[in-house]
């Protein structure tokens, strides 16, 4: 009941122990603690998608996440997710349909494509906008992201 | 903005949930999937002293069939409940919500259980299980009682549950052959909450007349509004364009919409006969749908 608590946990692999304040939601855990910074907090109240990361294999608001509830859990950030190369191919689409402008959004918006490529191979682009549709971008209006991740798709078929 | 400080406590079973509860009365609070609490402390909303989260506790998990009736966990998680092969069979309506709920990272956490005591007014699942005449299931120290969904709803984000008590399960009546379910919805984005959205669920009998008709609009009052004068239109007739349209009328005696920041009262009405026509056509004989 204490105001802290400990918790170990795995994050893109790596075993990490740390005390952590209740208050203390993932992404600040991650970026402020871990020094993982690719995790972006954003409206930090559930809207943007800035701090999409994955909890056990599952997708998660960040800032919707207790760290001290993490306790044998496993986490991935963009940076675990880009060094195991699962998205390399999405990750250049971005570049190369120009989908990120300024970036704040991308690497939540890649994590939550990323669960595209993984549970709906079969996405349209319809299905791709209604995925991400928890995802705000200020600057790209969209369309490049979707092309990006749609073009992934059809590449992998 | 940050969270206030709070303290954290896991607990693994209900007997820690009661000695947390006892311990510290109204300044300890349950979370769940923490996708209404959590976005709510990040407004400063309310200043609870402890966090009990009860996600670890075994007696709030699972779904089972028991004796015609659909047993649902509370700590069934949205994304759960949309891909459960006995929800899908046996409580399809709940499965037909779930993408209207939020996004797929919230309905990877946001509990049943949560959203049922929130009572969001606009929410989709507290419409879902009065449509379908489910049974809240209580839990406290003392043990559980039962209350029927239509029941549970009191008012503006308040429930039948009192201090001490948790939300244990949800239990649904299973679909027959007979059985009609839909859940339709307005939303100015996809995800957000409804700006007018209808449950419905009845039965056919035979000879084609509606038996027990449910209508239930969310998004237009207090919370779930279970339409009387809609259902009172419908019962023991034949499914036509005209008893349709006599529900869609019989609407303007059952819903009395505050404005808000979506339109006026009006519009509200008008979104929920639109619905009310949606859902229903969906029920008609192929033939006559087609007329
Ligand atoms: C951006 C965003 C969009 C959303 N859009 C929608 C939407 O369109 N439709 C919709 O329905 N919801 C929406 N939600 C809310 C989401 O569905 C929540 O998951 C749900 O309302 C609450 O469930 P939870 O498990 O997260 O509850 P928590 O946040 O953990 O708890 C909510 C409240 O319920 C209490 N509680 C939790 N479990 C129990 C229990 N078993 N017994 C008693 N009390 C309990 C808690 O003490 C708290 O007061 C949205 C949320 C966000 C952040
Ligand atoms: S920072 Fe988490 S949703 Fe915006
Ligand atoms: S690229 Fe700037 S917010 Fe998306």
């Amino acid at each position: 009941m204490s105001p802290r608590t400990d918790i170990t946990l795995t994050v893109n692999g790596e075993r990490v122990t740390r005390s952590v304040e209740a208050r203390r939601h993932l992404v600040d855990f991650l970026r402020l603690d871990l020094g993982l910074t690719g995790s972006h907090a954003g409206c930090e109240h559930g809207v943007c998608g800035a701090c999409t990361v994955r909890v056990d294999g599952e997708i998660v608001r960040g800032c919707l996440v207790l760290a001290a509830s993490l306790d044998g859990a496993e986490v991935t950030t963009i940076e675990g997710l880009t060094d195991s190369g699962e998205v390399t191919d999405l990750q250049d689409a971005f570049v190369a349909r120009n989908a990120a402008q300024c970036g704040f959004c991308t690497p939540g918006m890649v994590m939550a494509a990323a669960d595209i490529l993984r549970h709906h191979a079969d996405a349209d682009r319809a299905a791709i906008r209604e995925h991400l549709s928890g995802n705000y971008c200020r600057c790209t209006g969209y369309q490049a992201i979707v092309d990006a991740v749609a073009a992934t798709l059809e590449a992998r078929r | 903005m940050k969270w206030p400080s709070f303290g954290y406590m896991r607990a693994a079973g209900l007997p820690d949930v009661w000695r947390a509860l006892a311990e510290h009365g109204a300044a300890a609070q349950v979370v769940a999937g923490g996708q209404t609490l959590l976005a709510t402390l990040a407004f400063r909303l309310s200043d609870p002293k402890l966090l009990v989260d009860i996600t670890r506790v075994p007696e709030l998990r699972g779904i089972t069939l028991t004796g015609g009736m659909l047993r649902i966990g509370a700590l069934t998680r949205h994304a759960e409940l949309g891909r459960d092969a006995l929800v899908a069979r046996h409580a399809p309506l709940l499965a037909e919500a779930v993408p209207y709920i939020a996004h797929p990272a919230i309905r990877n956490r946001g509990t049943i259980g949560g959203s049922l005591a929130y009572a969001d007014p606009a929410a989709e699942l507290p419409a879902c299980v009065v449509a379908l005449d489910a049974v809240v299931v209580l839990v406290s120290a003392g043990g559980e009682r039962r209350v029927p969904a239509r029941d549970f709803f009191t008012g503006l984000l308040t429930t039948a549950l009192e201090p001490g008590e948790l939300i244990a399960a949800v239990e649904v009546p299973v679909a027959t052959a007979a059985t009609r379910s839909a859940i339709v919805e307005v939303a100015r984005r996809s995800g957000d909450y409804a700006m007018a959205g209808l449950a419905a669920c009845l039965s056919m009998d035979a000879a084609g007349n509606v038996v027990a008709p449910r209508l239930v609009c969310f998004g237009v009052g207090n919370g779930p509004v279970l339409a009387a004068h809609a259902v009172a239109a419908l019962e023991g007739r034949a499914l036509t364009a005209a008893s349709i349209a006599a529900a869609q009328a019989a609407l303007a005696q059952d819903l009395d919409p505050p404005a808000d920041l979506h339109g006026p009262p009006e519009m509200k009405l008008h979104l929920c006969r639109v619905l009310t026509a949606r859902a229903l056509t969906r029920f008609l004989p192929a033939a006559e749908a087609a007329a």
